[in-house]
């Protein structure tokens, strides 16, 4: 069918943008370039999407079977990417992590070559797929658009860094290329190709600054990404030579639930190797730290990496694994893991004043939350995944490109510092209120995820879970709603603040405010003509059994109404009333605008109180080790299971 | 008469009732509280007397957004308890007032009064502090009877704490700090002469303390709702039992209210989150392990 074209074009297609970047090296002429090739990528996915709505999603066709060309620079491209990152570690004498990348790399090339010939599928379409095209297209587009105009204020602003822009919206691209590759591949050797390529994309996204630091996290990202492809791998390689020898992604998850029975929890060692690369992707403990290095860069690369694809990649794996993991040793751990993740992140969130961290830790927290979701992998808990997915992703890139746009025009992005923002910046204020309010509140998409997500866990009776989500919702609201407060408040500096937001990332705000209610609106819809489906598929989980009931969504989307309209009817009703205003109590003479008192000097004494943070016993210093240690016992206990088995078995073979 | 219309009369008299329960229920504390201190204490129906004056009073705001914020919190407080009388669903319900809670906050915050946004800023304290416990009793509801609704809830063959007594104790102690009552009255206190005057609640005056009072008598009257819901069941005798239970409760509250002093923010989430761990935790690793 000519319509499976679509998945090449959108996944060359950026990979060409990106050599047309690099080319007009510092020239404008790349402005143009990136916004073009956004708004086809853009269009492209929704429209590809779309016509596949319209063909119901057939996954009856093999697409793609004989790909030799395809192979053969898939296989250069996994030399090329192990050359660059030999060449960096030698250049920066991190000579360690170069085996991490040549280890693997000769592996899957020698897999490649050994291989049997066979006839597999190179591309899957369904509906999980679909989706994360969508997503991918839509959020991803957007953030460059979004780039463009930001990369200008921000050279404007930092004149210390190296004006590379063509570069980095050049890796932008790549990064959307291999995320699309990754998301539609059907061929294990593919999988592993677009994995390395994400991994080696950020790492030179967080690399862009060249500053000690930045060149410091971007090396730990690395470090810890190349860990998890060799996982990833070790799992392939030892999925074709012990369970069967096959490189299809579709054939290895349908496989194993009819292979467990005879050869027992062998079958389960690649599933747990495959769930632990995506914990490594996904920034789950204990590797949650590359992902807060991962700050030091410009911002729409950590929005990149946040919110639509990065730690999607991760998520979208454990998705497809999830009937795998479902009520085996493997799914406890990793549900372990992520429920951990969850609660002890939405704790470091609370310490930070930073507001890319509190995001970035909030993020971490909210894949655990994801992560737990799947591990657990009954159809309850991976339709909370999904949406926690979707939801998420439009909220957290919003937030992120606020953030950015803020920083950019107040020169600083301390959450105390937007005090009374919504009189120095309004929109932008108002935006971000939405964003957050759509991150924790009743009854908008995050909340209504994780109270499925509550739901599904406790249906599966795993208690340990359900007391880590709701400490750690509780811990949630606390440190949205403490930023929240902060912008509504009423301000104590009268500074005129430059608004330099470009049209471009204002019209990305909007699309994204407008993508977020949308979806609150039509979320019974969406997952009664789409989610539904999708998890009901044979190659998902079979049947589907939503959280909610759909009586109960509709009653969502009533009290979603509610909560707009009430505050603005009472607004606008209690405007015209007569109200005299009065002076705050101050303990002493008000300065007559509500902002300090008059001392006995006869001085304006400023006051204004400060969030609560806890530093002292939150920050990340004090509680990242020991929640690491905690997961990385859980993960080495697993581990060790696991390879006491397989050498057991290579011991009875021998 | 149709399930719709039932419904409805539900909801007129909930909307219409609670409050003047709300009412008594405080005008019986502050006697009872009086009492305890060897005092006549105000009439019973003095809270209606305040509530009157209060609302005669000219309207005053601090910040014009006041106004709107504080009717919308009470909008959804109210809406909040409505959701629990109509058999609707718990959780949903527990959110919905946290959402409430949120307005109240932002009521504070807008102020610029630092007295104001210190109590703010604690009220999401007492949040933190009593939100796990809240979470986790809806989910031991929902274990025992197979559904988060309240209708379901109530109507099973035994009354529901005969399963989950743990998790009663932590909901009973978190209800001191749901209802800001001493020794957990961090955010405001009843007495304006304090370290933080009147915490959250200090710029709120005339109107708006009217519609603040109102929003806490009908909290008072769905949390003292909840408290039925751990004893109801199909027989209609339960019910009195029920009402006897909330009675006891509250006046347990206003013991302790009188019997101690306040606590440090950071001593009462230690506390809160001990109990609900222990207590509320405990109880539901054993009824999972029951109904599993």
């Amino acid at each position: 069918m000519y319509l499976d074209y679509a998945v090449p074009f959108l996944i060359c297609f950026p990979f060409l943008i990106a050599v047309l970047l690099l080319i007009s090296g510092k020239s404008r002429i790349g402005n143009a370039f990136a916004r073009i090739g956004a708004v086809v990528i853009l269009i492209t996915s929704a429209a590809f999407f779309v016509a596949k709505l319209m063909n119901g999603f057939s996954v009856s066709d093999r697409l793609f079977t004989h790909t030799e060309i395809a192979d053969h620079v898939i296989l250069g491209g996994e030399i090329l990417l192990m050359a660059v990152v030999v060449y960096l570690c030698v250049k920066y004498k991190k000579y360690w992590i170069s085996l991490l990348s040549i280890v693997p790399t000769a592996a899957i090339v020698y897999l490649e070559q050994t291989a049997a010939a066979e006839e597999i599928e190179h591309i899957f379409l369904d509906r999980l797929a679909m989706l994360m095209v969508l997503l991918v297209g839509i959020v991803g587009s957007l953030i460059i658009i979004y780039a463009v105009g930001y990369m200008e204020g921000y050279h404007n602003h930092h004149k210390e860094v190296q004006d590379r822009r063509n570069y980095f919206l050049a890796l932008l691209f790549m990064f959307m290329g291999a995320m699309f590759g990754f998301v539609t591949c059907a061929s294990l050797i593919w999988l592993v190709f677009f994995w390395e390529c994400t991994s080696v994309c950020s790492f030179l996204l967080i690399g862009y600054t060249r500053s000690d630091e930045a060149v410091n996290n971007s090396f730990r990202a690395l470090w810890m990404n190349l860990l998890g492809g060799a996982a990833l791998v070790c799992g392939i390689i030892y999925f074709y030579h012990t369970v069967c020898p096959t490189l299809s992604f579709r054939t290895f998850i349908n496989i194993i639930p009819q292979m467990t029975p005879s050869i027992g929890v062998l079958a389960l060692i690649p599933v747990f190797l495959m769930a632990f690369a995506a914990l490594t992707k996904s920034a789950q403990l204990p590797f949650s730290t590359w992902l807060i290095g991962a700050m030091v860069a410009p911002t729409p690369s950590s929005t990149l990496l946040h919110s639509a694809t990065m730690v999607k990649a991760g998520i979208y794996i454990l998705i497809r694994l999830a009937p795998l993991m479902n009520g085996n040793i493997t799914g406890t751990v990793v549900g372990f893991v992520g429920g951990l993740t969850f609660l002890a992140a939405s704790f470091m969130a609370v310490a930070q004043s930073d507001a890319k961290k509190v995001l970035a830790m909030s993020t971490i927290s909210n894949l655990g939350l994801m992560v737990a979701c799947a591990g657990i992998g009954t159809p309850e808990t991976v339709w909370a995944c999904v949406f926690l997915m979707l939801f998420h992703a439009v909220s957290k890139s919003l937030l992120f490109q606020l953030v950015g746009a803020v920083e950019n025009s107040l020169h600083s992005r301390d959450v105390e510092d937007f005090h009374g923002l919504l009189y120095m910046l309004p929109k932008h204020a108002m935006f971000m209120f939405i964003g957050i309010a759509g991150m924790f509140l009743a009854p908008f998409g995050m909340l209504i995820s994780k109270w499925s997500a509550l739901k599904g866990m406790t249906d599966a009776d795993n208690v340990l879970t359900v007391i880590f989500i709701v400490f750690g919702s509780a811990v949630t609201s606390f440190y949205w709603s403490k930023w929240m407060g902060k912008l509504i408040a009423h301000p104590h500096k009268t500074k005129q603040v430059k608004d330099v937001t470009e049209f471009g990332e204002m019209f990305s705000f909007w699309i994204h405010a407008l993508i977020m209610l949308l979806l609150c609106v039509a979320f019974p819809f969406v997952s009664g003509s789409y989610v539904g489906p999708m998890i009901a598929s044979d190659d998902l989980m079979r049947y589907v059994d939503p959280a909610l009931t759909t009586g109960t969504m509709f009653v969502l989307v009533g009290l979603l109404l509610l909560v707009f309209l009430i505050p603005l009817i009472l607004y606008l009703t209690e405007k015209n009333n007569a109200s005299t205003k009065k002076p705050a109590y101050m303990g002493g003479i008000n300065t007559g605008d509500d902002n300090g008192f008059v001392d006995s000097f006869g001085e304006e004494k400023i006051l204004w109180v400060s969030n609560y943070y806890f530093e002292d016993k939150l920050s990340i210093e004090k509680l990242m080790k020991p929640c690491q240690a905690l997961a990385f016992a859980a993960l080495l206990i697993i581990g060790c299971i696991m390879g006491a088995i397989a050498l057991s078995v290579i011991g009875g073979v021998m | 008469m149709d399930e719709m219309t039932i419904k409805m009369i539900i909801a007129i008299c909930y909307v219409v009732f609670a409050p003047l329960i709300g009412g008594l229920l405080d005008g019986i504390g502050r006697q009872i509280s009086a009492r305890m201190q060897r005092r006549v204490g105000p009439p019973l129906l003095q809270p209606f007397y305040d509530l009157g004056k209060l609302l005669h009073k000219d309207p005053i705001h601090v910040s014009p957004s006041q106004n709107f914020l504080m009717l919308t919190y009470l909008f959804f407080v109210i809406l909040t308890g409505g959701m629990i009388f109509l058999g609707m669903d718990l959780l949903l319900a527990m959110f919905l007032l946290s959402t409430a809670v949120m307005f109240l906050y932002f009521a504070a915050v807008v102020t610029g009064s630092h007295y104001s946004a210190i109590g703010a800023g604690r009220e999401l304290l007492q949040m933190v502090a009593y939100e796990p416990c809240v979470l986790l009793t809806c989910v031991a509801f929902y274990v025992v009877s197979g559904s988060f609704e309240t209708a379901d809830i109530i109507s099973g063959n035994i009354s529901p704490i005969a399963y989950m007594p743990g998790v009663f104790v932590a909901f009973v102690f978190i209800l001191t700090i749901k209802m800001r009552k001493s020794p957990f009255d961090i955010s405001t206190s009843h007495h304006p002469n304090q370290e933080i005057v009147k915490g959250i609640t200090s710029e709120i005056g005339a109107k708006n303390l009217a519609v603040y009072t109102l929003a806490e008598w009908y909290e008072t009257v769905f949390l003292m709702g909840m408290v039925a819901m751990f004893v109801i069941n199909k027989n209609p005798w339960s019910i009195l039992a029920a009402v006897l239970t909330a009675f006891v409760v509250y006046f347990l509250e206003i013991l302790i209210d009188n019997s101690s002093a306040r606590v440090k923010s950071e001593l009462m989430i230690k506390l809160s989150w001990t109990v609900t761990l222990v207590a509320a935790g405990g109880n539901l690793l054993v009824l999972m392990f029951m109904f599993g």
